[in-house]
């Protein structure tokens, strides 16, 4: 007996089928958001500890009321104006003798912070603080710091420290990834991240 | 004569959709693997603040969600319309938190939990007290990393 060929199989619904999954896929996905501001919590206290004392020079109080104003040092300030006003404080390095700071650029003005290892920034919210203003806050603090720190990175080594830090996660990095550890200890250590929360008011 | 019979013109070939299941595969397969099932099917509202000092977080294994917010208009009968602490996929009080913490670390590798990061997924248009409130009840357990997830914009348009 003669073998007949066997029959083809008809494709054409195959575009019908691939549809149906693509439809699938294109309800089921969601772009996730998973990026934001990384903070780290102060550990629990165990039992009332004094708190260490600070000349108040030292202290650059940014606070939120329930009705969102922002008040930085007792004066009310508008949100564009703090990443401004923190740099300033914190680059200040109006300390003499051993608490000089060499590598501030501010106008050591004795009347505020002496160096940016004592500055410490005091951020104080209501309880009724929005919390879209909260993060605002937060983001202008964290940018003045990174700012800053950008601008030693890119004076001792060249280029800017979130540039430092994407090479450190950055896999295909060429470099000595210890070294740059290293360097990035050192740029935190010449401005480190000093930002106390207080416990909301009620 | 025939031969010289002019051409019917006027008449457009049929376009061919022979390639249309390769272009629809392709898109198909771009979904399959950009999609990321959604963990948690939320009951808040979730208009996330925006912020531009923002890192990524990018082992999402290590990472537990907290999320707050309003209730949505679904739920409002229920769960009244003051903003509420949504884990997994339920309404939850501030006291859980610890227990789901702990949940949390239990089903991950030792060695792993320190580097457990905290999302917190907070409308912005949620009180501080709340959010103080879950980061009082997460120190207390020392899950100290946190992070405030955020949309990428400028920090100013949080005051609109």
């Amino acid at each position: 007996m003669a073998r007949r060929a066997a029959p083809e199989v008809n494709a054409g619904s195959m575009a019908d089928i691939a549809f149906l999954l693509l439809i699938f896929f294109l309800v089921t996905t969601t772009i996730e958001t998973d990026s934001g501001i990384s903070r780290k919590l102060p550990p629990p206290q165990e039992d009332i500890v004094d708190p260490p004392v600070l000349k108040q020079k030292n202290i650059f109080v940014v606070e939120l009321n329930k009705n969102n104003d922002l008040l930085v040092e007792e004066v009310p300030m508008e949100l564009k104006d703090l990443r401004e006003a923190a740099i300033k404080f914190l680059d200040n390095g109006g300390g003499k003798g051993e608490e000089s700071c060499k590598y501030c650029q501010g106008s050591r003005d004795p009347s505020s912070s002496d160096n940016p290892n004592k500055a410490v920034i005091s951020l104080r919210n209501n309880r009724e603080t929005n919390y879209a203003t909260y993060i605002a806050v937060q983001n202008e603090l964290v940018a003045a710091y990174t700012t800053l720190r950008n601008r030693e990175a890119q004076r001792l080594f060249g280029k800017t420290f979130v540039q430092m830090e994407k090479d450190l996660k950055d896999v295909n990095y060429s470099g000595n990834k210890e070294t740059l550890k290293e360097n990035i200890k050192k740029i935190q250590f010449l401005f480190p991240e000093k930002l106390s929360e207080a416990e909301p008011k009620k | 004569m025939s031969k010289f019979k002019k051409k019917k013109g006027g008449e457009l070939p049929a376009i061919s959709t022979a390639s249309l299941p390769d272009i629809v595969f392709m898109l198909l397969f771009f979904f399959m693997v950009a999609t990321v099932m959604r963990q948690n099917t939320l009951m808040i509202e979730n208009k996330l603040p925006v912020a531009d000092q923002i890192e990524k977080l990018d082992k999402k294994d290590l990472v537990m969600y907290i999320y707050a917010g309003k209730p949505s208009s679904r739920y409002r009968a229920n769960a009244g319309d003051q903003a509420r602490i949504q884990l997994n996929d339920k309404f939850a009080d501030v006291s859980e938190i610890k227990a789901f913490v702990l949940a949390e670390r239990a089903s991950k590798r030792e060695e792993l939990i320190p580097f457990l990061t905290t999302a917190l997924k907070v409308d912005g248009n949620t009180n501080m007290g709340l959010v103080g409130d879950i980061k009082k009840e997460l120190r207390d357990i020392q899950a100290l990393k946190i992070n405030y997830t955020t949309r990428t914009g400028s920090a100013t348009d949080n005051l609109k």
